[in-house]
């Protein structure tokens, strides 16, 4: 479903890609691992052409991407939930669900706005409330259904665990996995390497702007240097 | 009553009738600072063209014989806000966009040129003289009288305020209820992201600099309506004290730059009737100095960027 082939990504000078390749398949949850400033988040924002990588390829559903402009990539069944949520905190809970499927039609979009609030009651509860007023946990849900708003077919996330307490991180990805056996394949960014590789089909691990490792989630979450280096022990 | 209050009465009423030109004048400088961080120094210019085209609409209209006052009012309030909008979204797309994400003092640079450039365009199209405009709307009703002093509310007094006040109801409405609207706030908080939702966000911002000619070109056919003579530099001076209003307000809030307009209009009022006219100006800038002093961010201005 998605491919990058020996992608470069610079910021200014400083190259934070250094040539990745990998894959996600249709109804994979894939994960991607690694320490801070590894190049987790740029790889994700440039498989959004945000920015648009300086070389290589990114195929999205058979279609070369990587110059497209972010706003046709999004509307194309792509989807993200950054890092730290980045909801519109003046506007309601509401208006940021509603902002996830710009482009459907009013009655598109009452589905939409149904299909969010059955996998999240809480978000129909507070509904009118402004984004910036909720916890850290509700916010990130409605991050989750703004994103879902749109029904995409590809969903890439950013640390979804980010500062959440442990019993909501649970929540989360408990939502993550059901929402893969609906059938959008997920591309999950973790700092929390053992929950990511706990739900995983696979995972790769960048280092420095580079893929070091790629495995089935179960085996890298056996894999001795992983456990030493990104699970604790 | 005494004369004093009849005065009083009466300052209060013009200020209003000021307060309204710059409020819809300041909407355009405080949308566009709201949703890409500029000030758009151009925008005092567009009014200018605003009460030009309203000029030149009334003429044409005229000439092909259509003459009844509200058929006149109502296409060249529609004439006006269309071509003056086209103005507006080629400022846009011609100084502004391809400077996007360059240093802040770039674009501002622009704005200044853009503004010099179409005084000059108006100048050379339309002569340097002042025009005048033929008094479409006259008259007014008389109120009390005390020691000779009567309050006087003209009927364009009136047409200025019910017009300002509709069109601030249905940008109002459309900010907080169409989709649009949605997007533009969404936008100004986090152009990013909304990229990141599909949304184009360059559209957007084309469509908020075609509302801030809009309602500038409403400001531009109402002025020349009130005071009957136009000229290629009564952008300049407006420009600034409706940009005096939207700081007064908060800059990037539109129920500020409403509030801001009314506030200076009153504020101007009352100086010229009990300081000078001549000091009118000096009390308004000296309010974008205190503001600036004291309220950096205005009165309706958004607090601290909320952490999320």
């Amino acid at each position: 479903m998605l491919r990058l082939e020996e992608v470069h990504t610079h910021y200014g000078a400083i190259e934070a890609l250094k040539g990745v390749s990998l894959e996600v398949n249709q109804g994979e949850i894939v994960t991607l691992i690694g320490a801070n400033g590894a190049g987790k988040s740029t790889l994700l924002m440039t498989v959004c052409s945000n920015p648009a990588p300086t070389s290589g390829t990114i195929t999205y559903k058979g279609k070369a991407v990587e110059q497209q402009l972010t706003a046709k990539t999004m509307r194309s069944g792509v989807a993200i939930v950054p890092e730290g949520r980045r909801l519109f905190a003046s506007l309601s809970v509401l208006e940021n669900l509603q902002l996830g499927a710009f482009f459907a039609s009013t009655e598109e979009m009452e589905n939409d706005l149904a299909y969010v609030f059955d996998h999240f009651p809480i978000l129909q509860e507070r509904q009118f409330q402004r984004a910036g007023t909720l916890s850290g946990g509700e916010q990130q849900m409605v991050a989750f259904g703004r994103a879902l708003m749109s029904r995409p077919q590809l969903l890439l996330m950013d640390e979804p665990s980010l500062g959440l307490a442990p019993l909501i991180i649970s929540q989360i990805f408990s939502m993550i996995k059901k929402i893969r056996d609906e059938g959008v394949t997920i591309f999950l960014v973790e700092q929390n390497a053992h929950r990511a590789l706990a739900i995983a089909d696979r995972g790769y691990v960048l280092e420095n702007g580079r893929i070091v490792l790629s495995a089935s989630g179960s085996d890298l979450l056996h894999n001795s240097e992983i456990k030493r280096s990104y699970l604790g022990g | 009553m005494s004369q004093f209050i009849l005065e009083f009465i009466q300052q209060i009423i013009n200020g209003l009738t000021l307060g309204s030109i710059y409020a819809l004048i300041a909407i355009g400088y405080t949308m566009v600072y709201g949703i890409i961080g500029m000030i758009n120094f151009a925008h005092g210019e567009i009014y200018m063209i605003g009460a030009y085209i309203s000029i030149v609409v009334i003429a044409a209209l005229a000439m092909i014989g259509i003459t009844a006052l509200p058929v006149v009012l109502l296409l060249t309030l529609l004439m006006t806000i269309i071509i003056t909008s086209l103005y507006g979204w080629s400022v846009e797309r011609i100084a502004y966009r391809p400077l996007r994400g360059r240093h802040r003092l770039v674009p501002l640079i622009s704005a200044i040129g853009m503004s010099i450039f179409l005084q000059n365009y108006v100048q050379i199209a339309q002569g340097a003289r002042d025009i005048a405009m033929q008094p479409l709307i006259s008259g007014g009703w008389r109120f009390g009288d005390a020691g000779g002093f009567q309050i006087y509310v003209s009927y364009m007094q009136v047409i200025i305020a019910l017009v300002t006040l509709a069109f601030m109801i249905l940008l109002s409405l459309f900010i907080l209820k169409s989709r649009v609207g949605k997007a533009s706030r969404a936008v100004a908080q986090d152009r990013e992201m909304a990229n990141l939702l599909g949304i184009d966000t360059d559209q957007i911002i084309s469509i908020t600099f075609v509302i801030g000619a809009a309602l500038a070109a409403v400001a531009g056919l109402l002025v020349g309506l009130y005071y009957g003579i136009v000229n290629a530099y009564i952008g300049f001076i407006v420009g600034l004290k409706a940009f005096t209003a939207a700081v007064l307000g908060g800059i990037g809030s539109i129920p500020g730059a409403m509030l801001g307009g009314v506030l200076l209009g009153l504020v101007e009022s009352f100086s010229s009737a009990y300081l000078s006219t001549e000091y009118k100006d000096v009390v308004a800038f000296s309010v974008l100095i205190l503001v600036l002093l004291f309220r950096p961010t205005g009165l309706m201005g958004k607090p601290e960027v909320e952490k999320v």
